[in-house]
């Protein structure tokens, strides 16, 4: 790694303007798990460092019932999954926050590193100017897809790498962020962006903001949440594709359901078209409806499984609120 | 910079540049080579210490994160010149063949059975879940763990007796 300075500004007036110093590539850190490892993969390679562990109030989960949780952008990932307000009301985080990497990588990994982290692509990550790094091609879309999208794809087909996102879109978090001496909220549903809008970032932030906290409106009486990803391999491992779920299901009627997919898209996948198939369906019509979802997916060369797979878990998510 | 911290139970300070990371220091500048480096990208665990009694790969932590901290590497868990009952379990159930893993396996191992004297087996393998071991199969290492935690339930009934 190139020389850098490194700063631990105590304000966040402090981060902004000193993101913003020209001249000087600055880039955020939090834990540093994807930073780092971007810099050693040359990926970035900033002359400055902010790392945000000073600024106050930022490690904290407070939890007012009926209205809903506040996470910290710096509280860590362990500590989302152990949390038992997160467990009790807001399960699909804690499980989703359970899922991500190992116990070494939970315990330093902040949920706002999580939801910033950059996509995983094997030419993104490797040395492929690709369109993501400012190149003229994507390599994957005739290359090496296993991995990649199967919506919301195009000119860049990368797959969102977090777990937690996905269960706070979902969930439907906002985000706080202060942006030039001002706060601003943005629904998680709106936060991250598709290629087509910028195919070099994967969400709304410039450079001078920064997240401050997270926060997960209280459910519906009658809602649970849950969460379901699949990996390749037994052990840790980014997902293959996985799936959120908010609902409110009794005996055999899905009353109510919001999902989000990960591993399918280059966002947490969203859509209200999904939801409405399955809101006031039967349990023993899912086989049937599942059939309805993704036809509009546009497949590469080697991911056609994951139709099948998202298709699948979807059924198992919905028939677990029934069991 | 400088950096001031708690390592194997010893304060030390140290000046450290701003790229030099956690397993650099301290190989290089603490000679405490028993943390080893294999994947340096946070895939294998081989570079597991504790930092505040929880398990960090050091390879993807820089020396000035670690401002303030304690950290325990595996020449820490020695208990003054004889090994720590999970070292020696480690040995005798045959968990350590190359050994290349072992010192992040036992720091690892050590987290949890600090925070759950009588962890499950899949506690177990939950904690270790971010170490690779290519020689054992992991089955001896379990074993070695849930020994440990045995012995020590053992101990403190003899106490209390
Ligand atoms: C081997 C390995 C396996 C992994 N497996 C998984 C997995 O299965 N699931 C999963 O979800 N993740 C996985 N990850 C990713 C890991 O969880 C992330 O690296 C981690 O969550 C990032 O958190 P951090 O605090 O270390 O972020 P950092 O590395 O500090 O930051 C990540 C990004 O977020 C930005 N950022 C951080 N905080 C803020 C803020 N407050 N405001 C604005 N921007 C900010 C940084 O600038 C940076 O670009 C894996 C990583 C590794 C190395
Ligand atoms: S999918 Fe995106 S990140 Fe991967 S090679 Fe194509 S343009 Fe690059
Ligand atoms: S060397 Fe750090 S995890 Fe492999
Ligand atoms: S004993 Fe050889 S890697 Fe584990």
């Amino acid at each position: 790694m190139k020389n850098f300075e490194y700063i631990q500004p105590g304000s966040l007036n402090a981060v902004s303007t000193l993101s913003k110093e020209k001249f000087v590539s600055s880039h955020l850190f939090a834990g540093g798990t994807d930073v780092l490892g971007l810099m050693k993969d040359n990926i970035i390679s900033p002359d400055r460092l902010i790392n945000l562990k000073n600024l106050p109030n930022m490690d904290k989960i407070v939890y007012k019932k009926g209205e809903g949780i506040s996470i910290g952008t710096l509280v860590k990932i362990s500590d989302i999954a152990e949390n038992e307000d997160i467990m009790n009301h807001f399960t699909a985080l804690a499980q989703a926050a359970g899922e991500v990497a190992s116990p070494q990588l939970r315990n330093v990994g902040t949920l706002g590193g999580n939801i910033c982290q950059r996509p995983r692509c094997w030419y993104f990550r490797g040395e492929f100017d690709c369109i993501r790094k400012g190149g003229g091609i994507c390599y994957a879309y005739e290359g090496e897809n296993k991995f990649h999208c199967i919506v919301g794809g195009g000119p860049c087909y990368i797959v969102h790498p977090s777990d937690t996102a996905v269960a706070l879109t979902a969930l439907n978090a906002s985000i706080k962020i202060h942006s030039n001496g001002t706060m601003k909220e943005i629904p998680i549903r709106e936060f991250f962006i598709l290629p087509e809008d910028d195919p070099m970032k994967e969400n709304i932030l410039e450079p001078g903001e920064a997240i401050t906290e997270i926060f997960i409106p209280e459910l519906e009486t009658g809602k649970k949440s849950a969460y379901i990803k699949l990996k390749e391999r037994d052990v840790w491992d980014f997902m293959t594709v996985s799936i959120a779920a908010v609902a409110d299901v009794s005996g055999s009627l899905i009353n109510n359901v919001e999902l989000a997919f990960g591993g399918t898209a280059p966002k947490p996948w969203y859509d209200e078209n999904i939801n409405k198939v399955f809101i006031n369906s039967k349990i023993s019509d899912l086989e049937t409806n599942v059939k309805k979802i993704f036809n509009d997916s546009e497949l590469l060369s080697k991911n056609k499984y994951k139709l099948q797979l998202i298709r699948n878990l979807t059924k198992r998510i919905l028939n677990n609120f029934s069991a | 910079m400088k950096i001031t911290f708690k390592l194997n139970g010893e304060n030390v300070s140290i000046e450290v540049e701003s790229y030099k990371r956690l397993i650099d220091m301290l190989r290089e500048d603490f000679e405490l080579t028993g943390t080893k480096e294999g994947c340096s990208i946070g895939e294998c665990g081989a570079c597991t210490v504790l930092m505040d009694g929880k398990a960090v790969n050091s390879c993807l932590v820089l020396a000035a994160q670690i401002d303030g901290a304690e950290i325990l590497t595996i020449e820490g868990v020695n208990q003054g010149n004889n090994l720590s009952d999970l070292q020696r379990n480690f040995l005798t159930h045959g968990a350590v063949q190359c050994g290349f893993c072992t010192p992040g396996m036992i720091l690892s191992s050590l987290a949890l059975l600090n925070e759950n004297p009588n962890p499950t087996v899949e506690e177990i393998e939950e904690s270790i879940a971010g170490n690779l071991c290519r020689c054992t199969g992991y089955k001896q290492i379990i074993e070695a763990v849930k020994a440990t935690a045995e012995m020590s339930n053992q101990k403190l009934r003899n106490q209390s007796a």
